[in-house]
């Protein structure tokens, strides 16, 4: 007698649904081993987290601050992995959305002040653009594997801007505090609760915005073509090359956004620390969300209170800030694994003589 | 600068070389078989965390250097188990390994941030001139004046490149690797085959993060890895998946990694963050030179990355 996998004739839609939600339970069982192995109680390690995250108003407001960039860097990375292009590259696409923005905020002191925030966020998402259309030209034209470039252009961004806050950028009154000139109030993204800001209902607007373009649109149904089958999608006369240029380019405005709206709406300055790893939880919204930028939303959401909810640990129990990487590898295993159940189901074989 | 200079500054670069090749090597028997493990990193953080508290714990450089590769067998058997049994996505699920491997050094590494390899364990691994060899000059200075385990990587690119042309077990792996399928008819397990050369890359990789926290660094730091994964992914494709030309890559991004250090000295109007950057950027250039002299994947094995399934035949 063995198992094997058996192919479904349809992808099974109760699966896909079912697949996220046992996923994240088995996460949180895997993850009370690592906390039981620490010498932490699970159960109340992870109430502690949930309060952390959702208990109050405040807290919320603090989860919503996280899910902003999450969901703006979520969404850059689902549009390229939906061409099947493997853009990792959205914390340096992200970091140069803050140097962007920072740009115009502490030295175009020529602009009137009330343009400063819609051009200082246009500046940033310019500068993502600029960081993913690299890749994606040297990809387009000579088929450089992007995993690489993109992840390797993330070390170039934040020693950039290390050499920036360190160096010319560094705000000389700042008593050698590693950062710029803080931006003038009038460039500063308004907040709504606590500190989260403006910045969300962006984010929200281009999530409806982009599962429109993607389901709705020829341009999005091109995407999905070259994702599933790039030699059909040629045959039919799609000009591949064109379409990653130009998806990569939005994907990393997504992420250069993202950038400018922290720099604008929470530090108010480029200083160290920028680069807080979310451009690689991004993948995992993307993953979690299967590509999609309405379920991205949620996810993020759901990642930011994990984050929110692991500092809190951290402050309050002491354990490690990196205990919040080892809960999103965590969630995405199972989750990688169980998505094989959506085309396959399990079935029993008794061995037959042949 | 002068010749000893030169010769010093290569001599090291054969140092900071030797985890880099370790883990070329050992992505590069992955892939040889058909796995694209992106997880590089991640397994050589495993191996760097496990390896030093195992070097804390019992003092024994064997165990410690067992241990930092057990670890890395460990996280390809999880990236094994999720692609190659449950058939998931190669790139994403190697992305993750890297992702926990991280997470995973960080977390048991929190509270020895600092803390030195133990005495014994560096007193092991200092510089052993090799007789005869040694004597070369310039040669024998830069190649054959270092630690046991230069030369243990020494000897394992040549038994890589055995086992890889000259072995019937490493044949078959190539063949699982370049046509499952005909593998298969041929009655060569692929399944077992990309198992086995995930176990030998995650232990190369293991290994490698190993040698960065005994005896490079040798103390606990965090993000100690820094990319050396990515770009050991990057020379198996400069190195056109040979063990030997591997080799070559891995000296040259040794000697980018110290040259910013190394120039220091020297008061050189260049930024250090400029220096800093250069085996990120010489990544990306040499991966554009590669890919605009020939198709970029032309000698991957032409199943590289993806899955097989027996029942699709």
């Amino acid at each position: 007698m063995r198992i094997v996998l058996e192919k479904r004739e349809a992808r099974s839609k109760t699966v896909t649904v079912l697949v996220p939600i046992i996923s994240f339970v088995v996460s949180l069982m895997l993850g009370s081993i690592v906390l039981g192995l620490s010498g932490a109680n699970p159960l109340s390690t992870y109430g502690f987290m949930f309060k952390g995250a959702f208990g109050t108003w405040i807290d919320f407001t603090e989860t919503l601050v996280k899910a902003i960039p999450l969901l703006l860097t979520g969404l850059g990375v689902a549009l390229a992995f939906k061409l099947r292009f493997w853009n990792i590259g959205a914390e340096g696409q992200f970091i140069w959305g803050a140097i962007g923005t920072s740009w115009v905020m502490v030295f175009w002191n020529f602009l009137p002040l009330p343009l400063l925030l819609p051009i200082g966020l246009v500046m940033g998402m310019v500068a993502g653009a600029m960081w993913a259309g690299i890749p994606a030209i040297l990809k387009a034209n000579w088929g450089v594997d992007e995993t690489l470039t993109t992840l390797m252009l993330n070390y170039v961004a934040i020693l950039f801007a290390e050499y920036l806050y360190y160096g010319p950028w560094r705000d000389p009154d700042g008593f050698g505090f590693p950062g710029t000139k803080r931006f003038p109030q009038e460039g500063w993204l308004p907040r709504f609760a606590g500190r989260a800001h403006y910045g969300l209902f962006l984010a929200l607007a281009i999530a409806i915005l982009l599962w429109f373009l993607l389901s709705k649109t020829r341009w999005g149904f091109e995407i999905k073509m070259i994702g599933k089958n790039q030699k059909a999608a040629r045959c039919l006369g799609v000009s591949i090359e064109k379409s990653i240029v130009v998806t990569l380019l939005i994907s990393g405005a997504l992420a250069g956004l993202a950038g400018a709206t922290e720099v604008a709406g929470i530090s108010h300055r480029l200083q160290k620390g920028i680069d807080m790893g979310y451009g690689y939880t991004a993948i995992i919204i993307a993953w979690m969300a299967q590509l999609n930028p309405l379920a991205c939303i949620l996810v993020s959401i759901l990642m930011a209170g994990l984050l929110v909810g692991g500092d809190q640990l951290q402050m309050m129990v002491g354990l490690p800030s990196s205990m919040g990487l080892v809960i999103q590898g965590l969630l995405l295993f199972p989750l990688l694994a169980g998505s094989v159940f959506t085309e396959y189901r399990l079935k029993i074989v008794r061995k037959v003589e042949a | 600068m002068d010749l000893n200079w030169f010769v010093c500054f290569l001599g090291a670069a054969v140092v900071a070389g030797t985890p880099l090749v370790l883990a070329t090597l050992g992505e590069l028997i992955t892939e040889k078989s058909g796995s694209l493990n992106l997880g590089v990193e991640g397994m050589m953080y495993m191996g760097a965390i496990i390896g030093f508290t195992t070097g804390l714990q019992t003092g024994s450089p064997f165990f410690a250097f067992i241990g930092a590769a057990l670890a890395g067998i460990l996280g390809a058997m999880i990236f094994g188990f999720v692609t190659i049994t449950l058939r998931a996505n190669q790139i994403v699920t190697g992305l993750t390994l890297t992702m926990f491997g991280t997470g995973f050094a960080g977390f048991i590494g929190t509270p020895i941030i600092g803390e030195r390899a133990p005495q014994k364990i560096i007193d092991t691994f200092v510089k052993v001139k090799l007789p005869l060899l040694g004597d070369i000059p310039v040669i024998g200075e830069i190649f054959f004046n270092q630690d046991y385990l230069v030369y243990l990587t020494y000897i394992l690119i040549i038994l890589v490149g055995f086992y890889l042309y000259k072995s019937r077990y490493g044949l078959n792996g190539t063949i699982v690797g370049e046509n499952p399928k005909a593998a298969d008819s041929l009655g060569i397990s692929v399944i077992g085959y990309r198992y086995l050369h995930l176990a030998m890359g995650g232990a190369l990789c293991g290994l490698a993060g190993g040698y960065l926290s005994l005896i490079y660094v040798p103390s606990w730091q965090d993000s100690m890895i820094a990319g050396r994964g990515w770009i050991a992914v990057a020379l198996v494709i400069f190195s056109k998946w040979n063990p030997y030309r591997a080799y070559i890559g891995a000296l040259f991004f040794g000697g980018l990694n110290i040259v910013g250090f190394r120039l220091q000295q020297f008061d050189l109007p260049v930024s250090t963050y400029l220096l800093d950057a250069l085996p990120y950027l010489m990544t990306v250039i040499v991966l554009v030179f590669d890919s605009m002299r020939s198709k970029s994947r032309s000698h991957a094995p032409a199943g590289l990355g993806t899955p097989y399934f027996r029942e699709e035949r």
